[in-house]
């Protein structure tokens, strides 16, 4: 588009950032009620009847538990992932406070809480909200405020926690949940119908443009707990919206576990926004702790003339699993996937996307980039799959990887499925090294090394980070040279 | 400003600079000259300190100070600037953030605050408006799609705007039609002053016809073989390099 959307980011902001290294990994100290670890058919129970779900929800999840026992853990992406002991998380934690007794107000929240979300950049108070922003800060496994709700309802659109969606809107959560990522889909999405306890929801009715950016905030904050969000968002024929997600966790020792679902349906028309600015735990330089993050997120472009967008910036985790998806069942409708991957230390990332044509004319645009530092592995899955009756499909794709150093790996496993002759699928690919000649031109200028590295790979991740609201953009440009900490020698 | 003395030096693991001396006092334009191959280039890396040249023998001092022990980035806060012969694409960074970042690095090095986007902006402006360059080449990515013409012009405007001590120039001439010739040596001379240097490296002898140069040198295999004023461009340009007998 044109130059003045060009995201040009202020450095100093930058290096105040890039000084404080991790800065979200503290710990709240807050009475909670955590359930003890394990699980069966009785700790899913325990948490349907602390949510007070209804009947069908409750049947949802025992099925949903009954699949997962029979699945294999999935063995084919480029990752170690060390045996999970599923006996050993606990499958709900909560504030004490919000436990007993749910706010409907933020005032009523702990202090403790809305200090650790300021403390995370993400004020609640309505003094300071960030403007234009609507926040749901989801707290371990349950939602603990949601901002502007007020003004979104004038609109009448819905934005609040899962939890809350079951009780006050059951036909809307029941007639979606799960069309676009059924339970049986995966092995962690069969696991997350099961336990998820909260995430958010957003409705967004016919012809209404979201009149604010609407965003979930998810922290983990207990230890051995896993967190098991689920997000679902509609929108209703001719309506627009924007949503961005951010997560982050206590540094620790020990791999938590999160494995969420995200289900987004566009119909006739409908325009969805998807933004994540993925910041989990980690681990250390040693490879010791970290969270290990196993996402199925899919969208489901239902209507003609649809579409739906993810854009992703992946800096934390031990491990990432996560292939954000498009469904392009409506004719015209389109699906584009833009993603930003770095991995430090001994980091691990396998991600992607599946575009899936199914209606005619439907288009779908991949922007994939990856940064591998230290002993780190970087990949790129994806699928471009066009349907029989779906002529005149369209994809490009382009897969960049960008290496820095020599012990880590970058890769790239596109593939490409096509029934019909009428189908164009593009690829390009280019792995390459920071060139010692790009190194040596910003230092003649005086641009010591980091900042140089930084300026590059910032160049890198351009066709990513100008797809970000530019509040995003900052952050996202922050969180990448933090993670580039030691990317040098 | 520059005292060159005695100087050996590598390229990768070639040994290119022999026995190289060199004065350059301040307010000083000196042209170097000298067949392909001969390490013009070698000498404009090696005072800039890109790594693969290395000295073995002999010493360079700037403005007092050993210039082989700093850093790159040293040099270039103490007012070293290089006009690379073939200036590098950086895709996805956008000219004008590229240069406020290497203003402020060399501000910040010497010990003076950084200046922001919209003071740096109406500066850059003003540069460009007296360079006679457009200012769409402040928004495209550094040198990514630039004629070869831009991208010495590009280099050519980094330095109007990072004001270096010591400029040195290497071959920002070739490739150039007349007009940008002339643009390119207005930029010289708009910076020409008593407590700046520049070292020229250059085939032709036409630059030298807009630039005035106080001296001119010929390199051949690594050596000075001969130094003198204009006059000895005129020579070289009428009669090669072969009556030097390098
Ligand atoms: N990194 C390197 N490794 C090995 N040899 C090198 C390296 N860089 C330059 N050289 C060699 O050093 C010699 C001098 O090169 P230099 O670039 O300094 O010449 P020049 O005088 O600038 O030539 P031209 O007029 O063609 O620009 C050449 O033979 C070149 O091949
Ligand atoms: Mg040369």
């Amino acid at each position: 588009m044109s130059e003045q959307n060009e995201v040009v980011i202020d450095n100093q902001l930058v290096r105040n950032r890039a000084n404080e290294r991790y800065k979200e990994g503290f710990y709240t100290d807050i009475e909670s009620v955590t359930i003890p670890p394990g699980l069966n058919e009785e700790t899913i129970r325990l948490i349907s009847a602390k949510k007070k779900e209804p009947e069908w929800l409750l049947e949802y999840r025992l099925n949903a538990y009954r699949e997962w026992l029979k699945m294999p853990t999935p063995d084919w992406a480029k990752l170690k992932v060390p045996e999970i002991d599923f006996q050993a998380i606990s499958y709900y934690s909560s504030p004490k406070t919000k436990a007993e007794n749910a706010p409907k107000s933020l005032d009523e929240v702990d202090p403790k809480i809305l200090e650790t979300y300021e403390k995370l950049g993400v004020p609640l108070h309505e003094r300071e909200r960030l403007a234009g922003v609507a926040v749901d800060a989801v707290f371990d496994s349950v939602s603990v405020g949601t901002t502007f709700r007020k003004e979104l309802a004038e609109a009448g659109v819905i934005f609040c926690s899962f939890s809350e969606a079951v009780q006050d809107h059951p036909e809307l959560v029941r007639e979606h949940l799960g069309t676009v990522v059924p339970p049986r889909d995966n092995y962690f999405a069969a696991l997350n119908a099961a336990v998820f306890s909260d995430g958010s929801f957003v409705y967004i009715p016919k012809d209404t443009r979201c009149p604010m950016e609407l965003s979930t905030y998810f922290r983990i904050n207990a230890n051995h707990t896993g967190q098991f969000e689920r997000t679902l968002i509609i929108a209703e024929p001719g309506s627009h919206v924007s949503y961005l997600e951010g997560c982050t966790a206590p540094m620790r020792d020990e791999n938590q576990l999160h494995a969420a679902v995200v289900e987004l349906i566009a119909k006739d028309e409908a325009n969805i926004k998807y933004s994540t600015v993925q910041n989990w735990y980690p681990g250390d330089e040693d490879g010791k702790g970290g969270i290990y993050n196993f996402v199925t997120k899919r969208g489901n472009c239902a209507g003609k003339n649809s579409k739906i967008s993810w854009t992703q910036v992946e800096t934390g985790s031990a491990i990432t699993w996560k292939y954000p998806s498009c469904i392009l069942r409506g004719d015209n409708s389109s699906g584009e996937f833009y993603s930003v991957a770095l991995t430090n230390n001994y980091q691990q990332a396998d991600t992607g996307t599946k575009m899936i044509h199914l209606g005619k004319n439907t288009k779908s645009t991949i922007i994939s980039k990856g940064i591998s530092v230290g002993k780190s592995q970087n990949s790129y899955r994806g699928l471009v799959r066009v349907a029989k009756r779906a002529d005149h499909a369209k994809n490009f794709t382009q897969c960049d990887s960008l290496l820095i150093g020599k012990e880590c790996g970058a890769h790239t496993f596109p593939y490409t499925e096509s029934a019909n002759m009428t189908a164009q699928v593009e690829h390009e690919a280019t792995t390459s090294k920071i060139s010692e000649d790009q190194m040596n031109y910003c230092l003649q200028r005086g641009i010591p090394e980091e900042e140089a590295i930084s300026l590059i790979v910032d160049g890198f991740c351009k066709q990513v980070f100008k797809e970000l609201p530019m509040e995003f953009a900052v952050e996202a440009k922050a969180l990448l040279d933090v993670s580039l900490e030691g990317a040098i020698g | 400003m520059l005292e060159i003395k005695n100087i050996h030096a590598k390229a990768g693991d070639k040994d290119i600079l022999k026995n190289l001396n060199l004065t350059v006092k301040p307010g000083e334009v000196h042209a170097i000259m000298g067949p392909n191959g001969s390490g013009k280039s070698t000498l404009g890396n090696l005072l800039a300190g890109m790594p693969h040249v290395q000295a073995t023998e002999g010493s360079v001092s700037f403005k007092g100070k050993d210039l082989l022990e700093l850093e790159p980035e040293e040099r270039a806060g103490e007012g070293v600037f290089l006009a690379f012969q073939y200036p590098v694409e950086i895709p996805g960074v956008n000219n004008m953030y590229f240069l406020r970042t290497a203003y402020n690095a060399q501000r910040k090095y010497r010990g003076q605050d950084g200046i922001d986007s919209a003071g740096f902006m109406r500066m850059v402006k003003d540069k460009i408006k007296q360079l006679h360059m457009k200012d769409d080449l402040l928004k495209r990515p550094v040198n990514v799609g630039f004629s070869g013409g831009e991208k010495k012009r590009n280099e050519v405007f980094q330095m109007a705007v990072l004001e270096p001590t010591l400029a040195i120039l290497d071959e920002t001439d070739s490739g150039l039609d007349i007009d940008a010739l002339k643009i390119v040596a207005d930029g010289v001379n708009q910076l020409r002053s008593e407590d700046r240097s520049f070292i020229i490296i250059t085939h032709y002898q036409r630059l030298l016809d807009y630039i005035e140069p106080d001296y001119v040198h010929v390199l051949a295999d690594g050596e000075i073989v001969k130094s003198g004023t204009k006059k000895l461009a005129l020579e070289l340009e009428e009669q090669g390099y072969g009556w030097l007998d390098v």
